[in-house]
């Protein structure tokens, strides 16, 4: 406040940049060297296992955690410079549940809105509204202990919704959601796509970000591996089907004999063997069945599939 | 060090709205407590201490009773409710993507402790009133000096909550700062029995100015040290609520 803003940015249209984004903490490099363009209205996934670095990348891009090196622009304005400008135009859902405990549920809403600033009235419309579109309407005094997970997880979404943001960014929205709840969560955050809101998703489900995102960085070790809509990268990285042997110990070694010997690319992964053959003559004779090529092969084909602790 | 801005005021509210939905377990403590206190030891036991100077026990007894309850409102509410808020409910972090900063909930934090001690303040006057126990009109100005010893102890009390690796840490903190203090900084019995150089030193522990400020304007007794007091208490509100600024923003944003 107070400074002349001159916030825009014409180089370019992303509505969020990031230039070598880098953060550090003590001998651990949590996020190296990251340069991302994220387009208004798009919704954006950032895939990668777990301290690939991607809650690091948000929590710098929500202000809550300085960046080591590198610069963030949202929405035409260097974060450094405007930070209270730029969060007041992001949504943000964190994957912990940190809705207000000694508030009711419309308390929750509306003591969100008073940090924004937004008056009274409009407030309590829109967290009427809100509670209606997220089917809460009838929890609006509940305490928040009485609530469900997915009916929590469906208020933080709505908090985050309560500023009528830009941008929203979700860490996990649907992590620990029953089947039903999560379909849920995945159709409202469909229909806020198309009304132009622009999401930065962050996921570990490969089945949410190839249904909701339309481009996708793939995220290891902090670095970027590689960004494209999920289509492209399946189709880069992938034939278009993957054979699957399910195999027992005493013909195991008969198979990898017989795959190396067509010089067949496979990986063996918990007790399967995946062959990614170039056409189907290839995998003529062999047991097992054949399935799509999805973003999850990718992923496992480019962060590797061993555990991250 | 960062400034806060007037966004603290949307903290505050939401511990002022909290604090009122919750009214009636965190309030009744703090007016029955006090309120056992003066009973217990002004007048059953002040029956077996006589007067003090040309006072009863319990108009000895009653100011300094404010003095401490006030510290106590402010203390509790800025380590265990702060930290609760903190650490186990995650409220800042909610919070911290909204336009407020960390310094905004810092001094939001430090001025609703202020506001219980103010309201404490208010409060135990009140019952000392009830009681017939206040001399002075001059008392009518004790509640500001509850808010500003308010402002001291919160700032301190959150100091100590932005850098505790966990809760039961905080026992050190009451055990070996905040209960002391109660015992000996003049609340129960003046200091003048004591040798010079403890009655020097005991004017360290911030409860002894804000006990000695409180008891001169509830006797409507004016001495120039009481403008020492004032001195004090501002000096350790401004320097603990400088540094918590810091440390808060420490602990919240890495």
């Amino acid at each position: 406040m107070g400074e002349s803003p001159e916030p825009f940015d014409y180089v370019t249209m992303a509505i969020i940049r990031t230039i070598n984004l880098t953060k550090k903490f003590r001998d651990l490099v949590a996020v190296d060297d990251v340069s991302l363009e994220i387009e208004e209205g798009e919704c954006f996934g950032l895939l990668g296992p777990n301290g690939a670095g991607k809650t690091s990348i948000i929590r710098m891009i929500t202000a809550v955690s300085p960046p080591t090196r590198g610069e963030i622009w949202v929405d035409g304005r260097e974060l450094k410079k405007y930070p209270r400008e730029v969060k007041a135009i992001l949504g943000v859902i964190p994957q912990i549940d940190n809705l207000d405990e000694d508030l009711t549920v419309i308390q929750n809403l509306l003591t969100f809105a008073r940090y924004f600033a937004i008056p009274k009235e409009v407030a309590y419309q829109r967290s009427v509204e809100i509670l209606h579109s997220m089917a809460l309407k009838e929890k609006r005094d509940s305490r928040i202990d009485e609530l469900s997970g997915g009916m929590k997880r469906r208020l933080i979404i709505g908090r985050g919704l309560v500023n009528a943001p830009k941008i929203i960014i979700l860490d996990e929205p649907s992590i620990g959601l029953d089947p039903q709840a999560r379909h849920m969560v995945w159709q409202t955050l469909r229909e806020l796509r198309n009304q132009g809101i622009t999401q930065l998703l962050c996921t570990q489900n490969m089945q949410e970000a190839a249904r909701l995102c339309n481009r996708v960085a793939i995220i290891n070790r902090g670095r970027i591996i590689d960004i494209d809509t999920p289509q492209a990268l399946v189709s880069r990285y992938m034939s278009t089907q993957v054979w699957e042997i399910d195999v027992t110990s005493d013909e195991r070694d008969s198979i990898i004999r017989e795959l190396e010997s067509r010089q067949l690319e496979f990986e063996e992964f918990a007790g399967i063997i995946h062959v990614f053959p170039k056409d189907d003559s290839q995998v003529e004779g062999l047991p097992g069945a054949a399935r799509a090529a999805t973003l999850e092969d990718v992923f496992f084909k480019l962060t590797g599939r061993s555990l991250v602790e | 060090m960062r400034p806060f801005s007037w966004r603290f005021f949307r903290l505050w509210q939401r511990d002022r709205d909290v604090f009122f939905r919750l009214w009636r377990s965190e309030g009744a403590g703090a007016i029955i407590e006090p309120i056992l206190i003066l009973l217990a030891f002004g007048m059953g036991m002040g029956a077996f201490v006589g007067n003090i100077g040309d006072q009863r026990y319990i108009e000895f007894l009653a100011p300094g009773i404010i003095a401490a309850y006030a510290m106590f409102a402010a203390s509790f509410e800025c380590t265990y409710g702060s930290y609760f808020r903190m650490e186990h409910h995650y409220t800042f972090d909610a919070i911290l993507a909204t336009p407020l900063n960390v310094e905004d909930i810092t001094a939001g934090e430090i001025f609703w402790g202020a506001t219980r001690a103010f309201m404490t303040g208010c409060i135990i006057l009140a019952i000392a009133a009830a009681f017939q126990l206040v001399p002075s009109f001059w008392a009518l100005l004790i509640p500001l000096v509850a808010a500003l010893s308010g402002l001291m102890f919160a700032s301190i009390a959150l100091f100590f909550t932005s850098i505790v690796p966990s809760i039961y840490t905080f026992n050190f903190f009451f055990t070996l700062f905040i209960t002391p203090m109660f015992l000996l900084s003049g609340v129960f019995f003046p200091l003048d029995r004591f040798p010079e150089i403890v009655q020097t030193l005991s004017w360290i522990a911030p409860l002894t100015p804000v006990a000695y400020l409180t008891r001169g304007l509830f006797q409507g007794e004016f001495q120039p040290n009481m403008l020492l007091a004032l001195g004090i208490m501002v000096a350790w509100a401004v320097v603990f609520f400088s540094i918590t600024l810091v440390t808060m923003r420490r602990r919240l944003t890495k």
